[in-house]
């Protein structure tokens, strides 16, 4: 079992805390003076999102967390499993639900979308900030309805509804921000 | 844009103009003040074959003609070998150099002033040491307000038990019933002062008068390091050390000094075994500093006090970073 020493503590240093995956994004001394140092570290737990925060007494050994990023394309579902490919080495991954996430809602085939593995098996699938998606079904706009700002929704080929201007219309490829789920303009 | 909060390029210093200007004063009014007092200033080397024993701190090495040598910790064994011979107060401003020491309120290589005044015991020069802060601060419109507190009754106050009795499980049982954080690797089976180094962190500097400066006294026999040992306000002896702190921040430590050669060797000797059991590598103990304590070290004490902290306070800095020319990372 590999482990790090408090004193190796970084930002992006990927650690086993509860049983998770966790990358440290804040590590700090706390030292009285004269005596035992003691490190106080912010981490983010790269299953859930969710930011800890622990103490260590300096020297103490912490498990260290096999993790690994790729680019990966994303290839089809087969309900149960979304297949991604690295594409130097033409390995494929199978990733499961809890893996792949939100990232459901924006993926359609041939993505290339950012792949956390731990011990080998994808953790989490980041799919790219901004993608670009057709309109499956929406209402057409009111005529003459120019209110700045005025949204209906639509529903994407992926299945996933946004909020979109009222001058879209089905067959409409747009472009969306992953990130905040929101229209960004017409393709 | 004020200077400070200006985003800077890597090549460029840390610190502003304004405050790299402050920091020159201050040294200047830090020398005016030993000047008038007759505190002679020396230097001592900062590279030395010899590292420190002490179990919390570790020494940068480097190599002259394949053999090891050390940046120093503090130019403390030195200072004390110079004042066997001379027998009067002396101070010095240098750098000093501690591995794994990085932070908000750390950068491996720092500035210290240490000074050593013969026949003062501890509470004269804790005067004197607010003698010079006073004088630094004399420029500036706020008066520096200083409060003092016996490291048992600081203990006593916030957590309700006497720090010079307490053992290690009796604080972690404290730490349960009161909710405070225990550290992965802290248990009831290390050594009390461990406990206490972090209720301190905790618990005690927490309820320090928050912009104002405090000097924590009459530190736990066990945490002597290089001061004397003597009766404090309990039925226990004590160790005759002070820290000053600013706020939570640490600016100071200083000792009535310990001047029992046998006993100084023998204190060496423990530190190395505790280096021992905990996994680090054992010191050299410096034969000089020894020798020199058989001479006969004059009765005195002596603080040494962290200078780039200093001038946090005085410019209102949140971090080492924003006083340094080039810290750590730019260096």
């Amino acid at each position: 079992m590999a482990t790090y020493s408090t004193n190796q503590f970084k930002n992006g240093l990927k650690i086993i805390l509860d049983g998770d995956p966790c990358s440290i994004t804040e590590n700090n001394m706390v030292k009285p003076g004269k005596g035992q140092a003691f490190n106080k570290i912010k981490a983010k737990n790269l299953r859930t999102g969710r930011v800890l925060e622990r103490t260590f007494k300096s020297t103490e050994s912490v498990e260290a967390a096999d993790v690994d990023e790729m680019n990966v394309e994303y290839l089809y579902s087969d309900g149960e499993s979304w297949h991604f490919m690295e594409p130097t080495s033409f390995e494929q991954y199978a990733a499961d639900e809890v893996a792949v996430g939100d990232a459901i809602k924006w993926i359609k085939g041939q993505e290339v979308c950012v792949m956390t593995l731990w011990d080998g098996a994808p953790l989490t699938i980041t799919p790219p900030n901004f993608v670009e998606l057709a309109v499956a079904q929406t209402d057409p706009g009111l005529k003459g309805d120019t209110a700045q700002g005025a949204t209906k929704p639509a529903t994407l080929e992926t299945g996933t509804e946004v909020k979109v201007p009222l001058f879209v219309n089905e067959g409409d490829i747009l472009k969306i921000d992953t990130r905040t789920g929101d229209y960004v303009s017409r393709a | 844009m004020p200077a400070d909060s200006a985003i800077t390029q890597a090549w460029q210093s840390n610190a502003s103009r304004e405050t790299l200007l402050k920091r020159a004063l201050m040294m200047k009014q830090i020398r005016a003040f030993f000047d008038v007092r007759d505190v002679v200033e020396v230097e001592t080397p900062l590279l030395s074959r010899y590292s420190t024993t002490d179990p919390h701190l570790d020494s940068l090495g480097t190599r002259f003609r394949e053999q090891d040598c050390y940046l120093n910790t503090s130019p403390e064994y030195a200072m004390k070998r110079l004042l066997a011979r001379w027998q009067q107060p002396i101070y010095q401003i240098c750098k000093a150099f501690r591995d794994d020491e990085l932070g908000p309120n750390h950068n491996p290589e720092f500035t210290m002033l240490e000074w050593y005044r013969p026949g003062y015991d501890m509470m004269q020069l804790i005067d004197e040491v607010a003698g010079l802060v006073r004088s630094v601060f004399g420029q500036s419109e706020v008066d520096p307000v200083f409060e003092s507190v016996s490291y048992q009754q600081a203990f006593e106050d916030v957590t309700g038990f006497d720090p010079h009795q307490v053992t290690a499980v009796q604080c972690f049982k404290y730490s349960v019933d009161n909710r405070v954080e225990i550290p992965q690797g802290l248990t009831a089976d290390d050594d009390v002062d461990d406990w206490l180094d972090w209720l301190l962190t905790q618990r005690v500097l927490p309820a320090f008068k928050t912009d104002g400066f405090t000097f924590l006294y009459d530190y736990p026999a066990t945490q002597c390091a290089l001061a004397k040992l003597g009766p404090g306000s309990g039925q226990v002896n004590v160790a005759k050390r002070f820290e000053l702190f600013y706020g939570e921040l640490e600016l100071a430590n200083g000792f009535h000094e310990l001047t029992d050669a046998d006993e100084q060797l023998s204190r060496f000797q423990q530190e190395n075994a505790q280096r021992l059991r905990a996994g680090k590598e054992v010191s050299r103990i410096d034969e000089n500093f020894i020798a020199a304590l058989r001479s006969g070290l004059p009765d005195c004490s002596g603080v040494a006090m962290g200078l780039d902290r200093f001038l946090m306070v005085l410019t209102g800095a949140t971090s080492i970073d924003q006083v340094l020319s080039f810290a750590w990372q730019r260096s």
